[in-house]
């Protein structure tokens, strides 16, 4: 009866959806092409005289500038340090906040709250009131120790930011974590506690496997947006010393709106967009497998 | 002698705890630095006993850039997220009660636009921009962040409507219920939590949302994350009274965060981790 009524109502869906897709695609479809095509482009804002098609030289001058290189190693590095970081530590507090213990609801939502603190707030804790080599907290510290005040974001600058973005993005990979860790079957647990497993064996054969797709998921969304950081390198470090900080993001922000050379910096944005093409690839087929799970 | 068990539970508190206050530390300081003075907020050691004032929230409020970002910033993540409502729901109701053969691969290409990073396309929205003069507008943010989440939006949208008993719909069909009057007066209320809860999930990510924001406001337009990031060049120490708008900043946003936790995770997961 139900099925006969849907189908005899047959809808005309298109000026439903039409209007989220279009605007999607115009989003998605404009900007790229005009990337694309500034890329093959002699075009500087400053200098509006040159002009024409350049072919690949903005690729071949990038290529062979030292700084595209520096700041793929850069974007490299801190992706990876920061996905360690949060990874491991948000899994570690993922099993320990799974526990029962006092006070855990607030304990939960004080932890989880540098995700919600604007990027440029916490970059100017963390510079001004943490890493601050006179006046910084961690500076007191040091010295009450009775060691050398560090002078972070000048020694130690990419550490610094990797601290920055692991803190902020540690709540993240813990909250996805933890509620992959609370729909783990509990009598799967006692089953092998049973078996007389102990905690590490319970966490290395039974946690882990099941925390596999959850860990992958906080991986791979956060390498997109860790590809990306920008504010915090703004606020700190603005990319250097000399280009210490400056990642793919922020090399592409000093061609375009500090140099105006539309052409190298659309040619680094192509770039940007390939590598995070290749991790949206398994983020997509990862997800598109759970929607066909239900 | 203390049984095992409470022992365990007491060892797991003061692990947890610990863990839990060196991650919430910097929030803290910044609150206690805000009800200092300027000179007891930068000294040495730092001032853990000091009379506290209030002195650097009045001063934030007389500021003109600092109202101005405030209301920004409101009107901005009101306008985007309202923007992007209106486009996803006719969208998510029709891909849930109306599924065909491309559904699937629709939902799937709209998650497929938030991968394409920013920067990638900083150069071309910016001259875009420019050549409309959209920038530094509330207008251009509302139309950026409202792109930027619509996806996500349009997958909480969907998965909440999948919930809602397609009963109640057939019922008010049976009872000549034209679509609008379904969608309007029965779907929509129906699953307002859920409709609720992507709506605040879409103002905090466009309230913290810090590339476009810096990239594309001067002053007119922008919101408390530009306002604030003018505090990083060092015109003389203003710690306390940058604490001080740092903790209206992010005050209504922690709120909002920890009321919806777990819509949170549906969403940035896209409904992979539930």
């Amino acid at each position: 009866m139900m099925t006969a009524l849907t189908k005899t109502r047959r809808v005309n869906t298109l000026p439903l959806i039409t209007p989220s897709v279009l605007v999607l695609f115009l989003w998605m479809v404009v900007p790229l092409v005009m990337t694309l095509w500034f890329s093959f482009q002699r075009y500087n804002l400053l200098n509006p005289s040159v002009k024409g098609f350049a072919g690949l030289e903005n690729y071949k001058s990038l290529v062979a500038d030292s700084a595209l290189w520096t700041a793929m190693l850069n974007t490299l590095v801190l992706v990876a340090s920061v996905l360690g970081v949060t990874v491991v530590l948000g899994t570690l507090l993922a099993v320990l906040f799974n526990q029962e213990f006092f006070g855990r609801p607030v304990a939960r939502l004080l932890i989880i709250a540098p995700f919600f603190v604007m990027p440029t707030v916490s970059a100017l804790i963390w510079k001004n009131m943490l890493l601050h080599p006179v006046n910084g907290l961690v500076a007191f510290l040091t010295r009450s120790l009775g060691l050398e005040a560090i002078d972070w974001f000048g020694n130690w600058p990419m550490t610094s930011i990797v601290m920055i973005v692991s803190w902020q993005w540690l709540p993240f990979a813990l909250l996805i974590l933890l509620t992959a860790i609370q729909s783990l079957d509990n009598e799967q647990i006692e089953a092998a506690r049973m078996d007389g497993a102990g905690a590490s064996a319970l966490f290395f054969f039974i946690i882990l496997p099941h925390l596999k797709r959850a860990i992958s998921v906080v991986v791979m969304i956060e390498t997109i947006f860790f590809l990306s950081v920008f504010a915090e390198i703004l606020i700190t470090t603005s990319g250097g010393p000399g280009l210490a900080t400056t990642n793919l993001a922020f090399l592409i922000y000093i061609r375009s709106l500090l140099e105006y050379d539309v052409g190298a910096a659309s040619a680094g944005g192509v770039i940007a967009i390939v590598l995070a093409n290749v991790v949206a690839f398994f983020l997509v087929r990862t997800i598109a497998r759970s929607l066909e799970e239900g | 002698m203390i049984n095992r068990p409470l022992l365990k539970k007491l060892t797991l508190t003061l692990v947890a705890w610990t863990a839990a206050l060196i991650m919430f530390f910097p929030v803290f300081w910044m609150l206690v630095a805000s009800f200092k003075t300027e000179i007891d907020a930068v000294a040495t050691p730092p001032m853990l006993v000091f009379k506290p004032t209030l002195e650097n929230y009045a001063a934030v409020q007389q500021r003109a850039n600092y109202i101005n970002s405030a209301i920004n910033s409101v009107a901005i993540s009101m306008g985007a997220t309202l923007l992007a409502l209106a486009l996803g729901i006719p969208a998510a109701y029709a891909m849930a009660f109306f599924p065909t053969r491309r559904t699937r691969s629709t939902l799937l290409w709209m998650l497929s636009t938030k991968m394409l990073p920013p920067v990638g396309v900083l150069v071309p929205i910016y001259l875009l921009f420019r050549d409309v003069g959209l920038i530094d507008t509330k207008a251009g943010l509302i139309i950026i962040y409202a792109l930027m989440n619509l996806p996500i939006m349009v997958w909480l949208l969907y998965t909440f409507f999948k919930e809602v008993p397609r009963d109640i719909l057939e019922a008010g069909r049976i009872d000549g219920a034209s679509r609008r009057q379904e969608l309007f007066y029965l779907l929509m209320p129906l699953s307002l939590p859920g409709i609720a809860s992507t709506a605040l999930l879409s103002i905090i990510l466009c309230w913290n949302e810090a590339f476009w924001s810096l990239n594309l406001t001067t002053s007119d337009a922008a919101p408390l994350t530009a306002f604030i990031s003018s505090f990083s060049a060092p015109e003389g120490l203003f710690w306390a009274k940058l604490s001080a708008a740092s903790t209206l900043a992010i005050a209504p946003i922690l709120l909002f965060g920890w009321m919806s936790q777990r819509q949170l995770v549906r969403g940035l997961t896209f409904g992979a981790v539930k």
